[in-house]
């Protein structure tokens, strides 16, 4: 798909993680690292704060002579850099920026600022199989829910997304309440597939928030409070915990399947794409497998470690970018963070 | 904090077009300048507040939970209201970290949820609004600690006094 070989450096800082990688365009992803918490237990003692874990700047140059040298190239080989430029936290989003800005000055070489929700979109690309465009995305995690149609690079046209909560946020904080701790979405869908496991007997139903609404949007704020006047009414025991966490995967998943067929149907496409940390969901990924068939049409989900925030994705979106950049456009000053940034704004979808 | 100052009144809500009812009522006395917190437990309907506020405003789009990026800006004609959620912060010295300090200022309203997880640092409130869970709805307590926001208080508590307009 492209022409002349280049090597891109991605980097991602527009929230909680660090991640950076180096795609090459004839090669694939020669290397990638992100900074999670267990890393930055180990090297600095300790629990870190989620949030002073926001601390960039001790965290990606290292990273970037990591993997530099895991792949076996030096700075000088870079063709280009590519950088989360929003949305996301604005003081997240300039340790990225900054360093981006500095290198391309220092190599001079282009620097491409990418649209964070850009990168989830293409990511799937970088698995195998992968999806051809068109396909329709439903990017779900915590700060995320949107259905999106993806005709090509830059051609994105936003289907639905969520009213309030992402879906992500809403398993982590229907977790807090259910005594699972914050953030436990994966503690809650564990419980809720254990308790399928258990021969239960207790069964409860909650809304489908928006099920209905006849447009693609969701809504999940809602079913945290049902699930707190449930928790009112019941005595909790483990049976009634197991239940309630049951209930709550059901309809979300249930809302996002049903919704995702909805967009597939609206769109007359068939390839659905999944990505965002809610794509590893076991249920999930079920029920969409088990819909799409019914109607002939076919379900990707990208490996976790391109699901969740991460360089790589960055780094083939700028990889993506330069081939259709013409030169005079491929600027070394670029310096520039978006933190609110919606992504049909950029004047490049559909 | 002027215990002197110190004004309060409990209001009760029947569900959530009451909240909303609520939100709009308290927009019509909010100027530039205020720093307002909400206090409640998840699910208690804080961010639904908060819409009611902002419909009340004249914002007719999307009001999503700003709990993952920790802040949502909403620019009404010239108005700038910053909805905080400070619920993933761990320390309090998260706040300082997140350079946020700046967006307390007198020509924006602030309104903060999970203010609680940054303690004393954070500027004083002139009001506190507690969300309590009850048998049937929800009630609200309303605290004025300033000046501004006592004149708020009386305000909002003339329009509700007497009136069932918020529990239909």
């Amino acid at each position: 798909m492209f022409s002349h070989p280049l090597l891109v450096l991605g980097i991602e800082t527009s929230c909680d993680e660090t991640g950076v990688a180096l795609y090459d365009t004839h090669r694939g992803l020669l290397s990638h690292a992100l900074y999670s918490q267990s890393e930055m237990h180990s090297e600095y003692g300790g629990v870190v704060p989620e949030l002073a874990s926001r601390d960039h700047i001790r965290r990606v140059l290292p990273l970037i002579r990591q993997i530099l040298s895991a792949a076996g190239v030096d700075l000088a080989d870079l063709d280009a850099i590519a950088y989360t430029q929003g949305p996301g936290l604005a003081g997240a989003l300039l340790v990225g920026a900054s360093i981006s800005a500095a290198l391309g000055f220092a190599l001079n070489i282009p620097v491409l600022g990418i649209h964070h929700l850009e990168g989830h979109l293409l990511s799937p690309l970088l698995s195998k199989p992968a999806p051809a465009f068109p396909f329709v995305a439903l990017l779900v995690s915590g700060g995320h829910t949107q259905l999106m149609e993806v005709n090509g690079l830059g051609l994105y046209t936003l289907l639905g997304e969520t009213v309030d909560d992402a879906a992500g946020e809403a398993f982590d904080k229907t977790a807090k309440l259910l005594g699972l701790g914050y953030p436990g979405g994966p503690a809650l869908s564990k419980l809720a597939d254990e308790f399928v496991h258990s021969g239960h007997s207790k069964y409860f139903e909650l809304p489908r928030p928006m099920l209905h609404s006849g447009d693609l949007n969701f809504s999940f704020s809602g079913l945290k409070t049902a699930v707190l006047t449930l928790m009112h009414k019941h005595e909790m025991t483990p049976d009634t915990r197991g239940a309630m966490a049951f209930a709550f995967q059901e309809a979300v998943v249930d809302v996002l399947a049903e919704k995702s067929l909805a967009a597939l149907a609206k769109t007359g496409l068939t390839q659905l794409v999944v990505a965002g940390g809610v794509g590893a969901n076991r249920q999930l990924r079920n029920t969409l497998c088990r819909k799409a068939e019914q109607i002939g049409a076919t379900v990707f989900f990208p490996e976790f470690e391109f699901c969740t925030d991460n360089g790589a994705m960055i780094a083939f979106a700028g990889a993506m970018r330069m081939q259709e950049t013409s030169d005079q456009d491929k600027r070394t000053d670029v310096f520039t963070i978006n933190a609110r940034w919606d992504l049909e704004m950029q004047g490049l979808c559909t | 904090m002027h215990h002197s100052d110190h004004v309060h009144f409990t209001h009760h809500l029947s569900g959530e077009a009451a909240t909303l009812a609520l939100g709009a009522e308290i927009a019509t006395g909010l100027h530039p300048g205020l720093i307002i917190f909400l206090s409640g437990n998840l699910g208690a309907g804080k961010t639904t507040l908060v819409r009611g506020i902002l419909r009340g405003l004249g914002y007719k789009e999307k009001v999503k939970s700003p709990t993952y990026n920790l802040i949502e800006v909403y620019k009404i004609s010239k108005l700038y209201l910053y909805h905080f959620d400070f619920y993933r912060f761990e320390n309090p010295h998260e706040w300082e970290e997140a350079g946020f300090r700046e967006y307390f200022n007198t020509d924006s309203i602030c309104v903060v949820e999970w203010a609680e997880k940054v303690g004393g640092l954070l500027p004083t409130a002139d009001l506190r609004f507690f969300i309590h869970i009850a048998e049937a709805g929800r009630d609200v307590e309303i605290h004025a600690d300033t000046e501004a926001g006592r004149l708020c208080l009386k305000r909002w508590q003339a329009a509700l006094k007497g009136s069932d307009f918020l529990n239909p």
